[in-house]
């Protein structure tokens, strides 16, 4: 007689036990080869590792490059909690540290690559672990402000009644932070992670292999593996690591972020059921495994042990909860904060000044209003474009179901993959580069336009558009009247992101090469790229204060206003 | 008997927004409960109840007066206190089990002990079988049980409940509270007492022993009802119907003098009558709409209804009917005495005439009787372009309420304006304009 599903399922040894051993010797193995180089030492930094162009390897460099993203992310979760943690529970942290990540947020990362490089190297001699330590660093600063961020806004907007529940009941510090406010942030925390992972891949190809004060520095990665090529004017080099970067890309969201996900749904909020949960193969594959709970169940003692360790150390706070509020001591602290800003300016403005003259100053900023120009028309380009097929998308479930990851997908892939083929063929047709640049720029950021156009079409409500149907509204009147207001804020938020990601990308879209041929387009991110490789402080300094000064002051005068008028107006 | 929990002359305010002062919510409150009794915190929104129940379980401290536990001053959570709350406030990431054990996970007891208490106590409720479902996978009703489990599995001295029925369904309600009251009366409750925070007077006198009455601006005793009925509360005993009657004429006059059987002494508070600013006297948050709809089921039922029948007619939490009422005496459409409802010759030609000639009866009654809405028409026209910014009026009530209160106060105020047509309101620009009505005039 066949066994049943039932049985077959509370079979001793599995199908999906095996696999799940299997998986987990395979994983194991893996991280040890890869990180195993990590540790190789380089004699003076003058002689670092050579990359071989042969595809074969590249499963290897993608192995370590992928390792490197995951470091990051660790990094960044660490960093998450405990930056998020004091700004949310501390009121003068908070202060400091939120304008700080607000400025951290807007500022282009990819211009403090040499100084980070420098840093770093100077703290690890005669051993990769320094590259290793930079890049990984580029991976971190793509990833943690919005982790932190979206962790603070999580712990500030906790449910009062849980709050009340979990003090009641006499939690530890250390117990409330596991069973409710890391619960609690966690849905926000792994959407934004998985976002800025994908971002990531962007500043981990630009940060293997860089030149920082004249000299260039190569880790065996996939980055630098797609720099070589394009020295080499390899097209089939190019070709192969296009398709390896998607298999990866592929294979993390299937077997991390997917799993992630479904399983993240737990900590929903709302006291109901969602209609259709996010579905994961290998976390159901997982959850049918004896051999997971088996070992989950030998983890229990060690996390318990662990915990109650904690919990004993972070006993409830006995004593009054937070006393008057010094007015004295709150404008005391005011006043440092404002000295210290003050005399942080004065030093900068002074350093760049002494050294660079007021002519430069003026040049420099001149060179900000290309970029910005370019970001500009990058943006209306691609809301022109892609909105109406965003918003064709989103209308229909169907197509929006397997449209959606598709985007995603191309929203992940880092876009100074395809900068070779673009500045091929802008050789080959003459494109001009202050035209081309913008092209290269979009490669990336139009994703994130495309992306909540559709998430906008589909918060429009059915019974509106049943409506406009219903009274006939058509063509203009239809886009005036129901389309445009209805996608108005997922526009903002998806042109915000898109602006973020253009200025970052003109650091390395203004400045392109294919062999020896260099094609350089006046601008901004020109300007610190080529600062940056002649390592050039003061005018390093300069240029990313200038980006930042534009990218703040076109978000406050541009997006914020945007954002409000979305909030108050357009609120579905 | 000896008193297990004690609030000692506590009062509790909170601070004004800029340093405006503060805003009291408990106003030199003494309460105690013994062994061996059901107490009920009777109010209405205002009356600080909830900040009462927070403040002797050690969950917020007292401005100033202190809370004593089992002979101990009560400095941070109150151990001997175990919570149910309104909304349940269920982790909804754990199981049935897990949320039960948090109480004793917090206690640091072992993980066989814990499974072994949280068993039991979600047996006496009654939700065997659903162990490990997550809260999101029951009803309202069912939620509550694994509240109740929660505070159980502590075995806490005191139950303390903060409107633990409110968030259900009438009849899962009913079911929860008899069932909750048979094992008290079973003497198989597993706390030796409970405070119980409602505004639902039958709740009250159903459950409770003594019934303290908090009055509101701020809250205090207004004094002590015992209920003197053998348990289980016969809801059919005249004398349960007495004591309920009695308690909605208290709860409709907030000046009467409340006595119990006994004649617990009770303070008198005497309403300081200092208020002199428009903008200080509270408006009850309730839509025009909504008062119309009261006079219009008054005039169909006939006058002179007592006030305990037509919130059972409604069907409405109690709380929220007599806030309506409050803003239809407010408005003089209608008038209570002695716990009953009379409607005035406005009130009826209010909820019977056209939507024009309500406009015109509301537009009068509003001017004459709610000063904040005739000082903003005023001032509104005593500007060249009869406008003004929203922001002006917020900050002349955020010198009186909280921020929230305050925002909520000028939305009720904008409310009337709007309907009566004395002023406009643009959302977009937070501005006020002077209504067609008076603009004309």
């Amino acid at each position: 007689m066949l066994p049943g599903p039932g049985p077959l399922r509370r079979a001793s040894f599995g199908l999906s036990d095996a696999a799940v051993f299997l998986g987990a010797i395979g994983l194991l193995a893996l991280v040890a080869k890869l990180g195993a180089g990590a540790f190789t030492s380089f004699a003076p930094p003058r002689v670092v590792p050579a990359i071989s162009l042969d595809p074969h390897n590249l499963p290897y460099y993608a192995g370590r490059s992928t390792l490197r993203m995951f470091i990051g992310l660790t990094a960044s979760l660490v960093f998450t909690f405990a930056y998020g943690y004091a700004a949310a529970r501390s009121r003068y942290a908070e202060r400091i540290l939120i304008p700080l990540l607000d400025i951290l947020q807007s500022v282009p990362v990819l211009g403090f690559l040499s100084i980070t490089v420098t840093g770093f190297i100077a703290l690890f001699p005669g051993s990769l672990l320094g590259l290793e330590a930079a890049s990984i660093f580029a991976i971190f600063t793509a990833q943690a402000w919005n982790m932190a961020f979206s962790f603070y806004q999580s712990l500030r907007t906790l449910p009062v009644d849980l709050e009340e529940a979990t003090a009641a009941y006499r939690l530890s510090y250390w117990e409330r932070f596991v069973r409710l406010e890391v619960p609690a942030g966690m849905i926000g925390l792994v959407w934004n992670a998985m976002m800025s992972f994908g971002g990531g891949w962007f500043f981990l190809a630009a940060s293997e292999a860089i030149s920082v004060l004249n000299r260039s520095y190569t880790l065996p990665g996939i980055g630098s593996y797609v720099a070589a090529a394009v020295t080499a004017k390899d097209m089939s080099a190019l070709g192969w690591a296009v398709l390896t970067m998607a298999g990866v890309i592929f294979a993390v969201d299937q077997l991390f972020w997917r799993p992630l996900v479904a399983w993240s749904d737990k900590f929903r909020l709302e006291q109901s059921a969602s209609a259709s949960p996010p579905q994961s193969w290998l976390y159901d594959l997982l959850r049918g495994s004896r051999l997971a709970g088996f070992a989950g169940a030998l983890w229990t003692p060690v996390s318990d042990a662990v915990s109650g360790l904690l919990s004993s150390l972070t006993p409830v706070r006995r004593g009054r909860a937070a006393g008057p509020r010094s007015v004295t001591a709150d404008r005391l602290y005011t006043l440092a904060l404002v000295v210290l800003v003050a005399v942080l300016a004065i030093v900068g403005v002074r350093f760049i000044f002494s050294s660079v003259g007021l002519a430069e100053v003026e040049k420099v900023a001149e060179l900000g209003v290309y970029t910005t120009l370019r970001v500009l028309v990058l943006l209306a380009f691609a809301t022109v474009i892609w909105t109406p097929i965003g918003v064709a998308i989103g209308f229909s479930p169907k197509l929006a179901r397997v449209m959606q990851p598709i985007v995603l997908f191309f929203a992940s892939f880092p876009a100074n993959f395809i900068f070779p083929f673009a500045t091929l063929a802008f050789l080959q047709y003459h494109v001009p580069i202050n035209i081309g640049s913008i092209l290269l720029m979009a490669l990336g950021a139009q994703w994130y336009i495309l992306f909540n156009s559709i998430a906008g079409a589909q918060s429009i409500p059915t019974d509106l558009r049943e409506m406009a149907d219903d009274i006939g509204l058509k063509g203009r009147q239809r886009w005036r009247r129901l389309i445009i207001p209805g996608i108005f804020s997922s526009w903002v938020t998806g042109g915000i992101t898109a602006s973020g990601g253009a200025w970052n990308a003109s650091i390395v879209s203004e400045v392109v090469t294919w062999g020896t041929s260099t094609l350089t387009a006046a601008g901004l991110g020109a300007y610190i790229a080529e600062a940056t490789s002649k390592g050039d402080w003061p005018r390093i300094t300069l240029g990313v204060g200038m980006m930042s000064l534009y990218v703040v002051c076109i978000n406050r005068v541009l997006w914020r206003r945007l954002y409000a008028l979305a909030e108050r107006k357009y609120h579905l | 008997m000896t008193d297990l929990i004690s609030a000692i002359d506590v009062s509790k305010s909170f601070p004004l927004p800029e340093g405006k002062g503060e805003f009291a919510v408990l106003d030199r409150v003494d309460v105690e409960i013994d062994a061996g009794e059901v107490v009920a915190l009777l109010g209405r929104s205002g009356s600080g109840k909830s900040t009462l129940l927070r403040i002797m379980a050690g969950l917020i401290p007292p401005s100033s007066g202190s809370v004593r536990s089992s002979g101990r001053t009560v400095n941070g959570p109150n151990p001997d206190v175990a919570m149910v709350f309104q909304s349940f406030a269920l982790l909804p990431w754990l199981t049935v089990i897990e949320n039960v054990e948090l109480g004793l996970e917090a206690r640091g007891l072992g993980r066989t002990a814990r499974t072994q208490r949280a068993l039991k106590a979600i047996d006496t409720v009654g939700l065997d079988g659903f162990e490990s479902a997550y809260p999101k996978e029951l009803s309202g009703g069912m939620k509550q049980r694994v509240g109740f489990a929660r505070a159980f599995v502590v075995e806490p001295k005191v139950l303390f409940m903060d409107e633990p029925f409110s968030a259900l369904d009438v009849l899962t309600a009913e079911n929860l509270r008899g069932e909750m009251d048979e094992l008290w009366n079973a003497g198989t409750f597993p706390a030796k007492s409970i405070l119980i925070v409602t505004h639902n007077i039958e709740e009250a006198v159903f459950l409770a022993d003594r019934v303290v009455v908090l009055g509101t601006n701020p809250g205090h005793v207004r004094g002590v009802v015992t209920i003197d009925l053998p348990r289980p509360h016969d809801r059919n005993s005249a004398r349960f119907r007495a004591l309920t009657e009695y308690l909605y004429k208290v709860m409709t006059t907030p000046t009467m003098l409340v006595e119990s059987a006994q004649a617990t002494p009770s303070r008198v508070k005497t309403t300081t009558g200092e208020t002199t600013s428009p903008f200080a006297r509270p408006l009850p948050h309730v839509r025009v709409g909504t008062i119309s709809g009261l006079l219009e089921l008054i005039v169909d039922m006939g006058t002179g209804q007592e006030v305990a029948r037509l919130a059972e007619r409604l069907a409405l939490p109690v709380d929220d009917f007599l806030t309506i009422l409050d803003a239809a005496v407010l408005l003089h459409f209608a008038e209570v005495s002695e716990g009953c409802v009379t409607i005035t010759p406005v009130g009826r030609d209010f909820a019977t005439a056209t939507i024009q000639l309500s406009k015109v009866l509301f537009r009068d009654q509003v001017l004459e009787y709610v000063p904040i809405v005739a000082t903003i028409t005023r001032t509104l026209a005593s500007k060249e372009n009869k406008t003004m910014k929203a922001d002006f009026f917020l900050d002349l009530l955020d010198e009186y309420y909280p921020p929230a209160e305050a925002k909520q106060q000028f939305n009720t105020a904008i409310e009337w304006g709007r309907y009566a047509e004395l002023f406009e309101y643009d959302a977009a620009d937070e501005r006020l304009k002077l209504g067609g009505a008076t603009a004309a005039a």
